[in-house]
C-alpha cells in the first residue's frame, strides 16, 4: 500500500520500513535523510523545516505514486518531518520493496530526486555561531515562467 | 438638449470588475515582506503574472519579489500566465529544500 505523510513528529524509521515488504519481494531499501552537523564549511547545531503542509501532503503523494509506477509494486512508504530538528535526526524516511534490487534502488532515488525538486518544504540551518540562514534551494518545474517558456529555459 | 440624468445613464462610472485572491508567502519570502498572507484586489481576466505585478508595484518590501517565482494556485504549481478567479489561494514559494 501506498503510504505518505508530512508530519511533526519524531519519524519511527522501523515503523515506516515495516510498511512495505512481502513474500513476493526479494529486496527492501530504507533511505534516511538525516540533519547534519555542517554546510559549507560552517558548523551547523541545528535545522528548521517549513512547509506548505496542505501542498506537500498530496504532492508527496504524488510522488509515491509515479515512483510506485517505476518500481511496478504499490510498495512506497514516505516520510517527511516538519519542525525544529536537531543533528542526527531523521528528516525524512523513504521504504520501498520489489522483487528485484533493481527497481528498489531506482524507486528509492526517485523519491528523494523528486522531494528536492518539488515538495513545498524550505530548511532554516541554524549554526553555531548563532545566526541562521534558509538553505538555497531549487525552483519546482511547471511554475516561474510562462507556459512554453520553461522548456527553453536553463537549469 | 441632453437632461443630466440621461448623461449618467449614458456614462456610468468607469469601474473596472476586479476580484480578491489570497497571496500566501512562505520561508525566505514570509521573511521579506514580514506576513504570511494577504488579500489582493485584481482585475477581472488577472493572471498570476498580474498579481505578483500589482503586488511588486507596491514597492518596498514586495518589489524585493522576484518578477517571476514559483506560484501555486490552489495548491498546484502554475505558470505565469494561468488566469487567476475568485478566492483562488496563491502560494508565492520560495526555491525549495526538502529532504
Amino acid at each position: 500500500m501506498i503510504y505518505a505523510d508530512v508530519t511533526t513528529d519524531v519519524i519511527d524509521v522501523h515503523e515506516v520500513l515495516a510498511r512495505v515488504g512481502s513474500s513476493e519481494d526479494g529486496a527492501s531499501i530504507l533511505f534516511l535523510g538525516v540533519v547534519r552537523d555542517h554546510a559549507e564549511g560552517r558548523a551547523v547545531s541545528g535545522m528548521r523545516y517549513d512547509a506548505y503542509v496542505e501542498m506537500a501532503g498530496p504532492v508527496l503523494r504524488a510522488i509515491a505514486e509515479e515512483a510506485a509506477e517505476r518500481l511496478g509494486t504499490d510498495r512506497v512508504a514516505v516520510v517527511h518531518r516538519v519542525g525544529e530538528l536537531d543533528i542526527g535526526e531523521v528528516s525524512v524516511a523513504i521504504a520501498v520493496s520489489s522483487p528485484h534490487r533493481a527497481e528498489s534502488f531506482d524507486a528509492s532515488r526517485y523519491v528523494i530526486e523528486e522531494i528536492k525538486k518539488r515538495l513545498p518544504v524550505w530548511k532554516k540551518e541554524h549554526y553555531v555561531d548563532g545566526t541562521d540562514d534558509w538553505v538555497k534551494g531549487t525552483t519546482p518545474p511547471g511554475t516561474a515562467a510562462r507556459r512554453g517558456v520553461e522548456a527553453g529555459r536553463e537549469s | 438638449m441632453v437632461s443630466v440624468q440621461a448623461l449618467q445613464e449614458t456614462q456610468p462610472p468607469a469601474r473596472p470588475v476586479t476580484f480578491t485572491v489570497n497571496a500566501l508567502f512562505f520561508a525566505s519570502y514570509r521573511d521579506l515582506v514580514g506576513t504570511d498572507q494577504l488579500p489582493v484586489e485584481v482585475r477581472e481576466g488577472a493572471t498570476v503574472a498580474d498579481l505578483v505585478e500589482e503586488l511588486r508595484n507596491r514597492g518596498a518590501p514586495f518589489n524585493a519579489l522576484p518578477a517571476a517565482p514559483a506560484i501555486a494556485v490552489n495548491r498546484t504549481y502554475a505558470f505565469l500566465d494561468e488566469p487567476l478567479a475568485s478566492n483562488d489561494e496563491v502560494a508565492f514559494i520560495p526555491p525549495v529544500a526538502g529532504g
